[in-house]
């Protein structure tokens, strides 16, 4: 029986707007093909770290990091490749930082669960699920404090998966932020596992946008799998929040489409079939944009995207590892 | 009467606690204080009194009863450029705080590779006495220690309270700032202008020959009352303060335990694994071959802290206990010496006055 409901019918009618299709496009293609690289060169054991691959689910990134500015902030999750390059971080950093490399984002001391780029307002994340939650709000809290009062107030963007909703700091952070009325925008990618575990052995019902209106946060819960509703959605919480309201909640529904941790697929593993991910990857939002983008242009922009990757992991595979001598370099200010 | 000497006024530990941090806020727009009840009316046994008034409800408020993640709010709000001082009023609930505070304030600046900093302080307060009881009477210091990255303070009194407290909130990192409840009304000489007492520098509080007492917090003041006990029976005991508990000043205790040969701590907590657990090993770790040091570590009974006052007696050291295990290491073949009960029962109110 299948778990994870297949997506409805898409709710947006495709934008007439071919830059903001391009631009979605480009984030969306970029990411998966950084991802299918990582899992192509893992086996050579050349990356450093556990990996935890968005593909399948990169919409949910692309779609509300383009309702952002630069200078917003977002906390993604171990599983944050996708958000990570969504707002902008920096790509060579990125792999080099998978590499364990001098060079890497967080100079080889964070691995991918823990990938950050300031710059970019990419504020880190926990490997300890939930545990960002608390410090976007508190992000949120200096925005709030710092607030301009106008459009280019800043705001942040919280991903976290499904498991995250039942950790005792989701409950405490909705509450607060909605008490001070914070400029936040909570994120649920609800691929419906945390590791292996489904949805139906950990919540006792599913009204999860339920549990959060409570707090007089509106939510909202996608189920589409498309990549415009996101943004959408996203924009109008962005606009509310820098006009100076509270927080919102999305919960997008999406699916992962390789195992928890590594490189493969898991379906010969038996605690979820493969049945499950064929209607989302029947929708994948990658696929289903490049066929709205004229094919010389897909053409050009797969050229650019390749060459891109390929510089990065050329960047990562010929910078420095950190010296042993730097072990203990920023343990302290 | 307050008199007004070059040292400064005589104060409470909590009004320079107090005064330490209106005078950090009128100086840096960006630190606030926020907890529970840091701004009602008991404003945490008067320790917030007037910083509401002051500063306003955006930089002195209260909190929901959400430790967790309070503490992330804190560390995030630091991240992004902000000087929290998060307050508990009392340190047992820090255990809710033990995911953020050991997993991202500790780490973040080491695990994003330097891109980021921490400036939070923690202010939280030991309680003893009137029946505290098992939860409300934690000294947890040393679980903070055990972890790199985070700052560990418990100054003993009012003047290092306060210039603790400005070093604490200009340090980039977290600090964990360990108040003691008894030591609230005790005073001592501070100055009025700003100034720090700075992190990693241990204070030789009274100068001795035979053997060297090392107190933490409140026991700082039973170290110097045990000390007053141990010179009647010809005992002269140097006592040192280490105010910082991270960064550590080994070399001060050190070079005291070098020319005393003897070694005892005083610890605000349980011995296991403890504080003095750390300054004993560190010491003879330092010393090496030429150790040859006697040590003795004094905390807390192996228990829940007991309300009922017999028991809770039985429970904490006391100057009594210091002073006969203190006598026992410079005379280990003399039966066991225990000075008058009656003469060391108040001594966590004698008041040190310094001048520091």
């Amino acid at each position: 029986m299948s778990i994870v409901p297949a997506p409805v019918e898409a709710q947006t009618p495709v934008p007439d707007d071919p830059a903001l299709i391009e631009r979605l496009y480009r984030n969306l293609r970029l990411t998966r093909l950084v991802e299918d690289e990582v899992a192509r060169v893992y086996p050579t054991d050349v990356i450093k770290s556990p990996v935890h691959l968005s593909i399948g689910q990169e919409f949910v990134s692309v779609g509300v990091c383009d309702a952002l500015e630069p200078s917003d902030h977002v906390s993604i999750t171990y599983r944050g490749h996708a958000a990570y390059l969504a707002k902008g971080g920096d790509l060579n950093a990125m792999i080099a930082e998978m590499y364990g490399k001098k060079t890497g984002c967080a100079q080889g001391r964070g691995g991918s669960m823990h990938l950050v780029d300031m710059a970019a307002g990419v504020i880190g994340a926990s490997a300890v699920v939930g545990t960002s939650i608390p410090v976007a709000t508190g992000f949120a809290l200096a925005a709030k404090r710092k607030a301009t009062g106008t459009a280019n107030s800043g705001v942040v963007a919280c991903f976290i998966g499904d498991g995250a909703t039942e950790e005792g700091c989701f409950a405490e952070s909705l509450n607060f932020a909605a008490l001070h009325r914070l400029p936040i925008l909570f994120v649920c990618e609800n691929n419906g596992y945390a590791i292996h575990e489904p949805l139906a052995k950990r919540w006792a019902t599913d009204r999860l946008c339920e549990r959060v209106a409570t707090y007089g946060i509106p939510a909202t819960r996608i189920e589409d799998g498309d990549v415009f509703t996101v943004r959408d959605a996203a924009a109008a919480a962005v606009r509310a929040m820098r006009a100076g309201h509270g927080p919102a909640f999305l919960e997008v529904m999406c699916y992962r489409w390789r195992e928890h941790v590594g490189p493969s697929e898991d379906f010969n593993q038996g605690y979820r079939p493969a049945s499950d991910m064929a209607p989302w990857a029947a929708r994948d939002e990658v696929a289903r944009l490049a066929a709205l983008l004229p094919p010389d242009r897909v053409a050009a922009l797969e050229a650019e995207i390749a060459a891109t990757v390929a510089a990065a992991f050329a960047f990562a595979e010929t910078s420095p590892f950190p010296l042993s001598e730097d072990l203990y370099d920023h343990v302290y200010a | 009467m307050t008199t007004s000497t070059p040292d400064g006024r005589l104060l409470r530990y909590v009004d320079a606690l107090r005064e330490a941090v209106a005078q950090e806020m009128r100086r840096d727009a960006d630190v606030f204080v926020f907890g529970l009840d840091v701004d009602d009316h008991k404003s945490i046994q008067g320790s917030t009194a007037g910083l509401l008034a002051e500063f306003g409800a955006e930089r002195v408020f209260t909190t929901p009863l959400s430790e967790d993640a309070m503490t992330g709010v804190a560390i995030g709000a630091a991240m992004a450029g902000m000087r929290p001082i998060h307050v508990h009023i009392r340190m047992d609930f820090l255990l809710l705080c033990m995911n953020q505070l050991i997993n991202i304030a500790a780490k973040a600046r080491a695990m994003y590779g330097g891109s980021v900093t921490v400036p939070l302080v923690v202010r939280s307060m030991v309680g003893k006495s009137w029946g505290q009881g098992a939860q409300h009477s934690q000294g947890l210091h040393s679980m903070f220690m055990h972890v790199p990255g985070l700052k560990v303070v418990a100054p003993s009194n009012a003047h290092d309270a306060k210039g603790c407290m400005i070093a604490a909130i200009r340090d980039d990192n977290p600090v964990i700032f360990m108040e003691h409840r008894l030591l609230y009304p005790t005073e001592a000489y501070v100055p009025e202008p700003a100034y720090e007492v700075q992190p990693g520098k241990a204070r030789v509080v009274a100068p001795g020959s035979d053997v060297t007492m090392v107190g933490i917090s409140n026991m700082v003041l039973e170290c110097l009352r045990a000390r007053e006990l141990l010179a009647e029976v010809g005992v002269s005991a140097e006592v040192i303060d280490p105010i910082w508990l991270t960064p550590l000043d080994i070399d001060t205790i050190a070079e005291s335990a070098r020319r005393t040969r003897r070694l005892l701590v005083a610890d605000n907590g349980w011995t296991a694994c403890g504080a003095g657990a750390e300054i004993v090993a560190g010491v003879l770790e330092r010393l090496g071959p030429e150790g040859g040091v006697a040590v003795k570590r004094v905390g807390f009974a192996a228990t829940a802290c007991p309300p009922s006052p017999v028991l809770e007696a039985a429970f904490y050291p006391n100057p009594g206990t210091v002073a006969s295990a203190a006598h026992a290491l410079v005379h280990p073949a003399a039966p066991v010496w225990t000075p008058d009960p009656e003469r060391t029962k108040l001594a966590h109110q004698v008041q040190f006055r310094g001048p520091f």
